[in-house]
């Protein structure tokens, strides 16, 4: 980068869209009776998550998602709460990964995940038609309509229609994520958000188990023009449960050879009282590339790490 | 020793006793998974390419890769003769080995040599090189109208495009990296 002044510059119209992004979020959680919360950005123990790392600090650590500390809130009885914030996830670096990154979180008492899939399409129809774009945008010359009802397909049926095998089997081989990332995602439909649904029980350790088939955890994700946006659960309220699903998934880091976390003691404490609830997580820097049109997440952000 | 965190375009890795370029990288992560590092690998030796996807778990050994500055000779048959010109050892590329930048080689310059463990197998030319064209249509004095670039042909055969005003006897420099025309240099 010869001249990284002449580089912020030529980004000045995406970070104009990218700051009403954030207002027009900001205006459709107020709509809705959210309240906006910020919660510690250095933390003590991260959700022990088999595949997402965090780094280190002074002892603590850096969030990797503010999902402990919002659903501490929600056990304390705040009902609707949102929040858009600086994430930290180790050694994450590609076109659409940044180590320090933008989530919006957001979490409502009494909903469950079907609800969430309902606000999820209000919300990014919402943001379009705040930046004055309305219902159909064009996301580098692909023509996407974000009007609701967006397609919903279960896990094990995109597994059997694009991946040639059950999700079952893929876990089985240990093909789960390739088959995912260069199977699924690359044969999703374009021309409107997709939302996948139902994941093997194994792969949300914080979702619950679905009632009438506790093979699958209530956990979806919406892809929109085949790029991942946002992953929500059905919260687990279940404190042993979840306690046993953190040892094993701190089990599965010690054999990978990965940093052993401390449990959040205090958040399986008060876990108990918190009522159910759902919540989406929505990589906001993703959020501003469909609506700028950028390829790269590095045309969303003002600085990477690379010209810091 | 790489870690798969390491992977990005243009690293050199060995890979069964083989070096390999990563031409293209890809990081991917999908929703609550583990990281794919995709890359597509070009064999150095061969240069067949294929695709591969590494996990954050899987460890690299850098390609034993050394350049080493020698003087270009001469070409004897399909074979490019370079010198070491402390110790006068020389060594042979192939046509293939030497691709594109035979269009820069002239007697006597000094390229890079690079060398996989002690076997040569490519060169790079420097990046800026100063050549002699030896054919291009006649400059039309007067003639401003014309600003279209036109075809030349420089002493070592490479065919480029060049300003009106450039003419036979000229010496041009080139930017091997891209093999375009830079501007007309004096004697």
């Amino acid at each position: 980068m010869r001249d990284v002044l002449a580089h912020l510059r030529a980004k000045r119209e995406n970070l104009k869209v990218r700051a009403a992004v954030v207002e027009g979020i900001r205006r459709f959680f107020a709509g809705r009776g959210y309240l906006e919360v910020s919660t510690p950005v250095r933390i003590p123990a991260p959700a022990p998550e088999p595949h997402i790392d965090a780094i280190p600090s002074h002892g603590w650590f850096l969030q990797t998602s503010p999902e402990i500390a919002m659903k501490r809130l929600l056990a304390a009885g705040y009902g609707r709460i949102f929040q858009v914030c600086p994430c930290f996830r180790l050694d994450e670096r590609g076109s659409r990964h940044l180590s320090e990154f933008t989530l919006l979180e957001w979490y409502a008492d009494g909903a469950d995940y079907r609800d969430m899939m309902a606000e999820c399409e209000d919300l990014v129809l919402f943001v379009s038609r705040h930046l004055g774009r309305g219902d159909r945008i064009d996301f580098r010359g692909q023509p996407i309509d974000l009007a609701g009802p967006w397609e919903r397909i279960t896990v094990d049926e995109a597994f059997r229609k694009y991946a040639g095998r059950t999700a079952e089997e893929a876990l089985r081989t240990g093909s789960f994520d390739e088959d995912i990332a260069f199977s699924v995602e690359p044969a999703l439909r374009k021309d409107r958000p997709v939302i996948l649904y139902d994941y093997p029980a194994s792969q949300a350790s914080l979702a619950r188990l679905k009632e009438t088939d506790p093979s699958v955890a209530e956990r979806f994700e919406c892809y929109i023009s085949g790029m991942e946006l946002a992953n929500a659960f059905t919260e687990l309220t279940d404190p042993a449960e979840q306690r046993e699903r953190f040892v094993r998934d701190r089990e599965e880091r010690k054999r990978a050879g990965k940093t052993d976390y401390p449990l959040p003691e205090s958040f399986l404490e008060e876990l108990r009282r918190m009522p159910p609830s759902s919540g989406v997580a929505l990589g906001v820097d993703r959020l501003v590339m469909l609506f700028t049109g950028a390829a790269s997440i590095d045309d969303v952000v003002p600085f990477t790490p690379e010209i810091l | 020793m790489y870690n798969a965190s390491d992977l990005r375009k243009n690293l050199k890795i060995q890979i069964d006793g083989d070096p390999y370029v990563i031409v293209d990288f890809q990081f991917v992560k999908p929703g609550k998974g583990q990281a794919l590092y995709r890359c597509r690998l070009r064999n150095m030796l061969t240069g067949s390419q294929f695709d591969r996807t590494f996990r954050s778990v899987d460890t690299f050994e850098p390609a034993d890769l050394q350049e080493k500055k020698m003087q270009y000779l001469y070409q004897e048959g399909d074979k490019f003769v370079f010198m070491d010109v402390a110790t006068f050892e020389q060594v042979y590329l192939t046509e293939e080995q030497v691709g594109d930048a035979r269009n820069f080689l002239i007697d006597n310059l000094e390229v890079d040599i690079l060398f996989f463990g002690t076997r040569p197998i490519g060169t790079t030319p420097p990046k800026f090189i100063d050549l002699r064209v030896t054919e291009a249509a006649p400059w039309v004095k007067g003639d401003t109208a014309t600003t279209d670039y036109k075809p030349a042909i420089l002493e070592t055969g490479y065919q480029v495009q060049v300003p009106p005003f450039v003419e036979v006897g000229d010496k041009i420099r080139i930017d091997t990296r891209t093999g375009d025309y830079l501007t007309r240099v004096k004697d």
